[in-house]
């Protein structure tokens, strides 16, 4: 297969030693079907030890190699030599503090999944421990499509909302409680509700659905913060009515 | 260094981590549990399985079926205790997780749908589309998210154990944003680390899988059991080594030659059958390694295809149609297409076989209990007995769960039994060397490269533990290892920072494959027989009278393992023919 030379523009940052940022440039002999991840690993087993970088699974699961490629949030293991200039620029996942050189340092996005309460919620009993729920393909179908988030938070790293304000509970959040909230298992919406609702929730988006846009997964957070919206409207006028809660 | 005392202490955070971790938050909420991953637990390999998850369902299947099926598969090497424990708990357990929200993918009626798989008589495997191990993962990291209890410690890097006396107290482990270490001491330890797969050049196994408990265990003392048997995967992606799940061919995708000739039926797996009716434990739904022994036969034979990659043979899908592909496999469509540019919708895939799984791990039983008291081990850093010679596909996601909370729960029983065992100056200094060891690290100079001495070892173990093995082989691969193991020595740290520092992690990662790679060179030699995923070419029969017995290698400081044998556990299935011609032969 014909080789090709790319030159990786990539950010380095130590903040043991350096005071901000700065970019070194590697010339890499690409194969033609090389993801970008494959260049990076050229470049730490033949060019740069010192370069660092989260990946692992090398197949689109695992969620662990988010950066920013040519100024979009890419899963490097999925982004492609072939579809990318000679010159390429990499840099961190943007919106979140760089721990060093390629990997950002992810507290708040992993405290904001846990505030969406990501696990089954029961008013009710659930059944014996020998039986399933019986659940349909189209009830399924409904929230599987919100399962599909390997967390990778590249849409933290394209919301506008998030980048004015980290209080925001972001995308993927966002997506997680309504994929529970969406489950036909579960009970537990308006205990999702209070998390989101309030001022860091889905009021707070502007719906240019760039989280949809940059989404490996095709998850579509922005579809479900926006249906998440209407949700939350019908609650709160459900508690504000004689015998709601409030 | 900074302590934390922890009651259990779990080292691994994927599928088995995380189901033992939640098993004490519920049975012992009072029990502090520190939960230690080099990943953030999401990105555990785990991640990685496809298929789906074994466990009995059907009307027309029976815990006996399954207990079959998992010991012939095995070639007779299982304990078979440990698999009547197994199938038992087994459709419990992914219940369990049906509650817990797992997305199965369901039938018309709303139940949970079961797929065909390799070597299993019956309809089994449970599935999530061809994501259950990624389902399975975040259901169990979210569900584990409600506990108070669980306290986690992502991307710490376990480096070593803490013992005294023979007795597990603890693990040292370095936090990778800081660079500092923590000693981590609690009366009960459990390794839930994964696999090696990285001990090998072509592997469906993500960059994590480097064999750090296995290492951490032997190098404390605890054996290493059948590390010779090795699972080559018969479907991975060539170039990538990117796994094509055994599903493709559960739903009916089938494996041809260059001449479009489904060779399997010439390996003792014919008849053929109808392409697109699938018959079960035949042809294509035969073991792993049998598939992937047809391959290399095939390849002797000059039956493949010629890839940019290298030699292949082709997983033809098309017949199942862009629907069901859709439905059913929708992550395999994404991989070929985007990695080897073939839509199985429109055109057969190029295949190869690919290192899998690791048969063999720590010595542990039934209880998770290795030979260390106070440790304990699980899935595939453990070896049971569950999986013998030849794990058959979708019984390791069960066992996970099945072995996590078992596992826990004697753990947490020891842990209140022994109590904290206070400090002790002991205990100090070990954590104190093992520390001392990686600053040593990080500053010896030499000329030996970390990349160089990887790639060394992993094409020594391919040489000579590959699919086929035989002595000159498998001996000149003990001498590799040894050899590399005297020259890690000389490898030089570049990177002298203390934040993530991925060049100091990955050189410890390499002092875990070459402890790991040692054994499985030993074992591979020292077993003078064929059976299951052991291959030997100048050995090709199966001794029952020599060697129906585990191998158990012991590290020695001096050179080369030592190995011992154990007997195997058999309850009720004396050692027979593995058959895998349908129903037509017998």
């Amino acid at each position: 297969m014909s080789k090709r030379e790319l030159t990786l523009e990539v950010m380095r940052y130590d903040p043991e030693q350096d005071t901000e940022p700065y970019f070194q440039s590697y010339s890499v002999p690409c194969e033609q079907d090389w993801a970008i991840l494959d260049a990076l690993n050229y470049v730490k087993e033949e060019i740069d030890t010192t370069l660092s970088y989260r990946w692992s699974c090398h197949m689109m699961v695992c969620g662990s190699c988010g950066m920013m490629v040519n100024g979009e949030p890419s899963l490097t293991c999925k982004t492609f030599v072939r579809d990318l200039p000679d010159h390429v620029r990499i840099e961190p996942l943007a919106n979140m503090p760089i721990e060093r050189d390629l990997v950002v340092v992810l507290d708040d996005p992993m405290e904001k999944m846990h505030r969406a309460r990501p696990w089954i919620i029961r008013q009710d009993d659930p059944p014996p421990p020998d039986q399933e729920y019986v659940q349909s393909r189209a009830a399924l179908f409904k929230f599987k499509q919100y399962t599909m988030c390997v967390n990778c938070m590249c849409c933290y790293s394209a919301c506008p909302q998030y980048a004015l304000d980290q209080n925001f509970i972001g995308p993927a959040a966002l997506a997680l409680a309504h994929r529970y909230n969406l489950d036909s298992r579960d009970q537990g919406k308006s205990q999702r509700l209070d998390i989101l609702a309030d001022y860091d929730g889905v009021w707070e988006c502007s719906f240019v659905g760039a989280c949809s846009e940059v989404c490996p997964k095709s998850v579509d957070p922005a579809a479900a913060i926006q249906q998440m919206k209407v949700d939350g409207a019908i609650e709160w006028w459900k508690q504000k009515l004689p015998g709601g809660k409030s | 260094m900074e302590s934390i005392h922890a009651d259990v202490i779990i080292v691994g955070a994927g599928g088995g981590g995380l189901r033992a971790a939640i098993a004490i938050a519920q049975s012992n909420p009072d029990l502090k549990v520190a939960l230690i991953s080099k990943v953030y637990p999401m990105r555990s390999h785990t991640c990685g399985a496809e298929g789906g998850a074994a466990g009995v369902k059907g009307a027309d299947d029976s815990l006996e079926l399954h207990f079959n099926d998992t010991v012939s598969g095995g070639d007779w090497l299982c304990d078979q205790d440990v698999v009547e424990y197994f199938v038992r708990q087994a459709p419990r357990e992914l219940v369990q997780l049906e509650h817990w929200g797992c997305p199965w993918s369901r039938e018309d009626d709303g139940s949970v749908a079961v797929r065909p798989f390799g070597g299993m008589k019956k309809k089994r495997t449970w599935y999530a589309a061809d994501k259950s191990g990624f389902h399975i993962l975040h259901t169990l990291f979210q569900t584990s998210m409600q506990f108070e209890s669980i306290k986690r410690f992502d991307e710490f890097f376990a480096l070593d154990l803490l013992h005294r006396d023979g007795t597990c107290r603890g693990v040292v482990a370095m936090e990778m944003r800081s660079g500092l270490f923590f000693k981590f001491q609690a009366p009960a330890v459990i390794l839930a680390t994964g696999g090696s797969g990285q001990v090998f050049p072509f592997t469906t196994n993500g960059a994590v899988k480097t064999g750090d408990g296995m290492a951490m265990a032997y190098r404390a003392g605890v054996p290493l059991k059948d590390m010779e048997f090795v699972q080559y995967h018969p479907t991975g992606l060539p170039g990538t080594g990117i796994l094509l799940t055994e599903g493709c061919r559960g739903e009916g995708g089938i494996l041809v030659n260059r001449h479009g000739y489904r060779y399997l039926q010439d390996y003792g797996m014919g008849p053929e059958t109808p392409i697109g009716e699938p018959v079960l434990k035949t042809m294509e739904l035969g073991p792993r390694d049998r598939l992937s022994q047809a391959f290399w036969h095939e390849q002797k034979a000059g039956n493949t295809v010629e890839t940019p990659w290298g030699d292949c043979v082709m997983l033809d899908m098309r017949h199942l149609g862009e629907k069901k592909i859709n439905e059913r496999l929708p992550l395999v469509r994404e991989l070929a297409t985007y990695y080897v540019g073939h839509d199985p919708v429109s055109d057969p895939v190029p295949v190869r076989p690919v290192v899998h799984y690791m048969m063999g791990g720590i010595d542990a039983n039934i209880n998770g209990e290795t030979p260390m008291p106070g440790l304990f081990a699980l899935g595939e850093t453990a070896c049971s007995g569950l999986h013998g010679a030849n794990r058959l596909g979708s019984n390791s996601l069960t066992e996970l769960l099945v072995a996590g909370k078992r596992s826990a729960e004697r753990a947490a029983e020891y842990a209140q039994q022994a109590g904290s065992g206070g400090e002790s100056p002991a205990v100090d200094a070990l954590a104190e060397d093992i520390v001392k060891g990686v600053r040593e690290l990080l500053l010896q100079k030499g000329d030996e490269s970390l990349s160089g001495l990887r790639r060394e070892m992993r094409n020594a173990l391919e040489e000579g533990a590959g699919i086929y093995r035989d002595e000159a082989s498998t001996s000149a691969a003990c001498d590799t290892v040894a050899e590399l193991k005297q020259r890690y020595a000389a490898i030089e740290v570049h990177d002298k920072s203390n934040i993530f520092n991925t060049d100091l992690q990955q050189a410890l990662e390499l002092r875990n494959l070459l402890d790991v790679a040692e054994t499985v060179a030993e074992g591979s030699l020292q077993r003078r027989e064929s059976r299951g995923a052991h291959q030997r070419l100048d050995y090709t029969e199966r001794d029952d009278e020599e060697f129906l017995k585990h191998t158990l290698a012991f590290r020695n400081p001096e050179g080369r393992p030592r190995l011992e044998w154990l007997d195997v556990t058999i309850t009720r299935s004396k050692p027979g023919v593995r058959d895998y011609s349908g129903d037509k032969k017998s």
